[in-house]
């Protein structure tokens, strides 16, 4: 029950002015219910990596196994394969188009052959995960503000009953409010429901607060990948390309730099916290 | 996929054809259309050939990716030729079955006009590919400015006409990024009857539409707040002006003309039935 990339190789029109390798080798496993991100600044190939993981783009050398099976064997069924593993783009709100949210979001059930009743149970259920309120079932998806059209447009992705979700920048263009709310949302998603979850973002606050393991992306390659512990002490590297480490990984190296016995690795808000305390707690027994 | 399309596209690339000025591709692409029409032989056609092939050569642009634009018309083209092949009659008959002839006349027919399709669409695609499209919008609105004074709004067209060519990318990125995102969501473009085909494509027009208006909505916005009021009193930025090259081009285009023209009329030369 994973997804295996096995020297994955990329390249966009090749052959003409415009040829880009978008992808250079790359070679990662994720297991079933994990929790990982996926960085890189703009142009790093993450979004071209993830559209190879339910084969919308097809490696130019490489192979791609779920489950086992190497998805570019011939008769595989790539439908199915995206049922399995859904995938949500960037600004997905832009391809809504039913007359309302529920039909809207039945689109993906209905694409799998489901019945009519199951679709819409899939699509309720799918629209009660991300937290999108039931009196706007019956709305136009396009008068909907900009956090419940990305919402709607999740849980049109959720319907399928996906055993792995990736989100791309799925916070993208939302408040900090909007942000967290998603960003929320789809933690306790993976807790509930024990998919595969797969982060994009170029924002390593959201990630670090929320993932188990971070795959950083340079250049269409894979630079560093591990838990957010191991990839943050390189923080000095991921500045050079583009990157930072949350900030208060740069507070808590500052700290020791100064002198106070605090860990480095803390990586989010409340990990610093604790270390910050135990450093007070320390001084406090030892004027005792 | 669908960024494949090239045609109508610009192909950045340095060389003699894309620094013309954008006025002498227009007015020399224009003539070689003109002198595709005005003969109909076999020498002409190799003329035809061997100045494209030349200004090809020149441009920089892979022949590989110009084949490529063809794509598109040869449903066209095969029209055209089976239609020219079977219907037009004359001369001996070459082959005969059941109800349908080929005769030398149809023949010569077909393949001249595949020809002339093919180097059409070529030699429009070659303005295109090295003429950007402010580069083509300026050239137009230039060359039919002395329609100004008979009230055609000259600039407020090739503004149109060049905002409708940045677009073509843009909603080209568009539509195949829509696409891919209703895959993900089980769509089916490939399979099916032509209805349910035709079908399959709402959940991509519909986004793509509302996409289009929001996009020309932003535009003109931003147009406004930048004070854009029309054509009256806008200066450019880089004027267009003649220089030595262009006058070349235009030699040479003219010498071409009038040879194709001769050779063409008055030179008879007949190998086989072409």
């Amino acid at each position: 029950m994973s997804i295996a990339l096995e020297h994955v190789s990329y390249v966009y029109s090749p052959g003409t002015a415009y040829e880009k390798q978008a992808l250079k080798d790359v070679s990662f496993e994720i297991e079933q219910g994990q929790f990982v991100g996926i960085i890189g600044h703009t142009g790093s190939g993450k979004s071209t990596l993830i559209q190879h993981l339910n084969g919308l783009v097809k490696a130019t050398s490489g192979k791609i196994l779920y489950e086992g099976q190497n998805i570019y064997d011939a008769g595989y069924d790539m439908r199915k394969l995206r049922g399995q593993v859904g995938l949500v783009f960037q600004y997905p709100e832009y391809q809504l188009f039913e007359v309302d949210v529920l039909t809207d979001v039945c689109f993906g059930p209905k694409n799998q052959g489901l019945p009519q009743e199951e679709c819409e149970k899939n699509a309720r259920e799918a629209l009660e995960l991300v937290g999108f309120p039931e009196k706007y079932y019956r709305h136009s998806p396009f008068e909907l503000s900009g956090g419940q059209k990305r919402r709607a447009a999740i849980a049109g992705v959720l319907a399928m009953k996906p055993k792995v979700l990736i989100l791309d920048e799925p916070t993208a263009g939302l408040d900090p409010k909007g942000r967290d709310e998603i960003l929320d949302q789809v933690q306790k998603l993976h807790r509930e429901t024990g998919m595969t979850v797969i982060l994009v973002s170029h924002s390593m606050e959201d990630v670090a607060r929320y993932v188990e393991r971070i795959i950083v992306m340079n250049h269409g390659e894979k630079m560093y990948d591990g838990t957010p512990r191991e990839v943050f002490r390189h923080y000095r590297e991921l500045e050079k390309v583009g990157l930072a480490a949350p900030q208060v990984t740069y507070v808590m190296h500052d700290l020791r730099e100064k002198g106070f016995p605090v860990s480095p690795d803390a990586t989010t808000i409340g990990e610093a916290a604790d270390e910050i305390m135990k450093c007070f707690e320390y001084r406090t027994g030892e004027s005792q | 996929m669908i960024r494949d399309i090239t045609i109508g596209q610009y192909y950045p690339a340095e060389s003699r054809i894309h620094r013309l000025d954008p006025r002498v591709k227009i007015v020399c692409t224009l003539l070689f259309l003109i002198s595709l029409f005005i003969q109909n032989s076999f020498l002409g056609y190799v003329i035809a050939t061997v100045f494209l092939g030349a200004v090809i050569r020149l441009s920089n642009v892979p022949l590989k990716y110009i084949v490529k634009g063809m794509k598109p018309v040869v449903i066209l083209l095969l029209f055209t030729v089976v239609m020219n092949l079977f219907l037009t009659q004359g001369g001996e008959t070459l082959a005969h079955f059941w109800i349908f002839t080929i005769s030398e006349n149809g023949l010569r027919t077909s393949v001249f006009m595949a020809v002339r399709l093919i180097y059409l669409v070529t030699g429009s695609s070659i303005m295109t590919f090295t003429t950007s499209p402010n580069g083509l919008t300026d050239g137009l609105e230039k060359l039919l400015h002395p329609l100004n004074r008979i009230n055609v709004p000259v600039h407020e067209v090739a503004m149109m006409m060049s905002i409708a060519l940045r677009f073509i990318p843009i909603i080209l990125e568009e539509t195949d990024k829509i696409m891919k995102a209703q895959m993900a969501r089980g769509a089916d473009f490939e399979s099916g009857n032509i209805i349910q085909r035709a079908k399959a494509m709402i959940p991509i027009l519909v986004p793509l539409f509302v996409s289009a208006f929001r996009r020309a909505n932003d535009l003109a916005m931003a147009m406004e707040a930048r004070c854009y009021h029309g054509g009256d009193g806008r200066t450019k930025m880089k004027p267009l002006r003649y220089r030595g090259r262009d006058r070349i081009a235009y030699a040479v285009t003219l010498i071409y003309l009038v040879v194709i023209f001769i050779v063409g009329r008055y030179i008879p030369f007949k190998l086989w039935v072409f």
